[in-house]
C-alpha cells in the first residue's frame, strides 16, 4: 500500500517537475511549483519526517509560490525564448545530473539501517536526547541543541537573503509620491474582507502554537515564522498594502529581523558566559535539562522573529515595488 | 455495536467524499469553459472534503485528533467556496466571459500584456478550447 503511494507520489513529482521545465508560461509554472511543495510535502509525511514536511507545505507549497507570484507580477508571466542559453542550461544541467546518478549509484539501499547516516551520531541522538534535553521531539532537540550551529547558519542565511532583498529594492522605497493603492483593496471584496477578518486571528494564534509547541509535536521557529508571516501577507493582500502598514511599523519589521539573529547568537554567547561551549545551554539554569529547555525556547523564539520579519519584508518591498511599476499607466 | 456503526459510517463518507473529489475531477478536465469548470472543482472540493474530514473525525475517538479535525473542518468551511469566490471575482474582473456570451474582448484587447496580475482573458479562453 504504502508503496503505492509512494510510487504515485513520486510520479506525479516528476510529472510536475518535467512540465515546470517545459512551459513557457511562467504563472503555470508557479502554480506547479506550489503543487511540487504540496506533493513533496505530502511525500515526505509518507516516510514519517514530519517537521520537514511542514516546512514544506509552509515554505514550499505557501509563501515561495505567493513570492514568486509577486515577482511575476512585477516581471511578466511570459518567458523569453533563447534557444542558446537553453542549450547551455540543458547541457549544465544533464552533465550534473549524470554525476548526481552516478554517485547514488554507491549510496546505501534506501532505509538500510546500516547506512552511514544511521550509524554515525543519529543512534547517541535518539538514545540520549530525553536525558539529555528532555523533550519528545527528537528532531527539535537536534536542530536547535546538538545542531544549534548548522541552525543558526541557516538563520543567518534568511537574514541576508532578506538584506539581498532590501538592498535592491527597498531602499528607494523610502521615496513615495503618491500612495499605494492594491487593486483588492476595493470595498466590493466584501466576501474576502469579511473571510480574512475571521481567519487572520486563528492563522496567527496558529503560528503561536506551533512557535512554542516545537518541541512536543512537529513545528518549531522556521514553519511558526512563515505562518506568522502569512497572517500578515493575507490582511495586505486584501486590505491593501497602505492598511497593513498602519499596523506594522516598517522600521521596527526591519529591526526585528535583526533582533532575532542577535537572540540566538546571545543565547549562544550566554552558553560561553556560563563555563561552557557556545550555544551549550546546560549551564543556563539550575539543572541541564531545564537549561536546555530554557535555550531552546530563547532559540525558537529568535529563529520565528527573524522568518517571520524576513519574510514580511521581503513581501512587502515586493508589492512596494508593483504599486511603484502601476503609478505608470497600466490597466489591471 | 456503536463502533461498527461508526465504521461503516465513516466508510460510505470517506468512499461518498472520495466519489465527490474525482467526479470534481472529471469535471476539471471535461467542462467547456472556465466558469463551470471553476463550478466543478471548487463544490466538489468543498463538499468531497467535508466528508473526508467528516468520515475521519467519526473514526478519530475523543481526543486531540478530533479537536484538530474539527479545526481542519472550519478552515475548509470559510477557505474552500472563499477561494472560488476569488477565483470567479477575479476572472470577471479581467473581463472573462463565456464564450459567446457577448461583450468579451472588447477591453482585453486594451490590456498591456505581461500583466501577471490576472490571466489575460483571450489566454483563458483559448487554453480552455484546447
Amino acid at each position: 500500500m504504502e508503496l503505492i503511494l509512494d510510487i504515485a507520489l513520486l510520479s506525479l513529482l516528476l510529472v510536475t517537475a518535467v512540465y515546470i521545465a517545459w512551459t513557457r508560461d511562467l504563472f503555470a509554472a508557479v502554480i506547479l511549483a506550489g503543487i511540487y511543495g504540496l506533493l513533496s510535502a505530502s511525500f515526505f509525511m509518507s516516510m514519517g519526517a514530519v517537521d520537514v514536511a511542514f516546512t514544506e507545505a509552509a515554505v514550499g507549497a505557501g509563501i515561495s509560490p505567493l513570492l514568486m507570484l509577486s515577482t511575476l507580477a512585477i516581471c511578466g508571466r511570459a518567458q523569453r525564448a533563447n534557444p542558446q542559453r537553453a542549450l547551455l542550461a540543458l547541457l549544465t544541467v544533464g552533465v550534473v545530473g549524470a554525476l548526481l546518478i552516478t554517485a547514488t549509484l554507491e549510496m546505501p539501499a534506501f532505509g538500510s539501517p546500516d547506512a552511514p547516516a544511521h550509524l554515525h551520531v543519529a543512534p547517541r541522538y535518539i538514545a540520549d536526547s530525553m536525558r539529555e534535553i528532555g523533550i519528545p521531539n527528537v528532531v527539535t532537540s537536534v536542530l536547535a541543541s546538538y545542531r544549534a550551529f548548522d541552525t543558526l547558519g541557516e538563520v543567518v542565511v534568511i537574514f541576508t537573503a532578506g538584506l539581498g532583498v532590501l538592498s535592491l529594492l527597498g531602499l528607494r522605497g523610502d521615496v513615495r509620491e503618491e500612495p499605494i493603492h492594491s487593486p483588492m483593496a476595493e470595498p466590493s471584496h466584501l466576501v474576502l474582507r469579511v473571510v480574512g477578518k475571521v481567519l487572520i486571528p486563528p492563522i496567527l494564534l496558529f503560528a503561536l502554537y506551533v512557535q512554542f509547541h516545537g518541541e512536543y509535536g512537529p513545528g518549531g521557529g522556521f514553519q511558526a515564522g512563515v505562518i506568522f508571516a502569512v497572517g500578515f501577507i493575507l490582511y495586505s493582500l486584501v486590505f491593501g498594502l497602505e492598511a497593513v502598514e498602519k499596523i506594522v511599523n516598517r522600521a521596527l519589521v526591519q529591526a526585528l529581523a535583526a533582533v532575532g539573529v542577535l537572540i540566538y547568537g546571545t543565547v549562544g554567547l550566554l552558553g560561553i558566559v556560563s563555563g561552557r561551549n557556545y550555544l551549550d545551554y546546560s549551564g543556563l539554569a539550575g539543572d541541564s535539562v531545564a537549561g536546555q529547555h530554557l535555550g531552546i525556547i530563547a532559540i525558537e523564539l529568535g529563529v520565528g522573529i527573524t522568518v517571520a520579519s524576513v519574510m514580511m519584508i521581503v513581501f512587502f518591498v515586493f508589492s512596494a515595488q508593483l504599486a511603484r511599476g502601476r503609478a505608470v499607466p497600466h490597466a489591471s | 455495536m456503536i463502533d461498527s456503526v461508526l465504521a461503516i459510517l465513516s466508510a460510505v463518507m470517506l468512499g461518498l467524499g472520495g466519489f465527490f473529489m474525482v467526479s470534481g475531477a472529471i469535471g476539471l478536465l471535461r467542462f467547456p469553459d472556465f466558469y463551470s469548470r471553476m463550478h466543478a472543482a471548487s463544490m466538489t472540493d468543498t463538499l468531497g472534503s467535508y466528508l473526508v474530514v467528516g468520515g475521519l473525525m467519526l473514526t478519530a475517538g475523543w481526543g486531540l485528533p478530533l479537536f484538530k479535525l474539527a479545526l481542519i473542518l472550519v478552515f475548509i468551511f470559510f477557505t474552500s467556496p472563499t477561494a472560488g469566490h476569488a477565483l470567479a471575482k477575479s476572472a470577471q474582473h479581467c473581463d472573462l466571459r463565456l464564450p459567446g456570451g457577448g461583450a468579451s474582448t472588447k477591453k482585453a484587447d486594451n490590456e498591456i500584456s505581461g500583466s501577471a496580475q490576472g490571466p489575460d482573458s483571450r489566454d483563458v479562453v483559448s487554453a480552455d478550447r484546447v
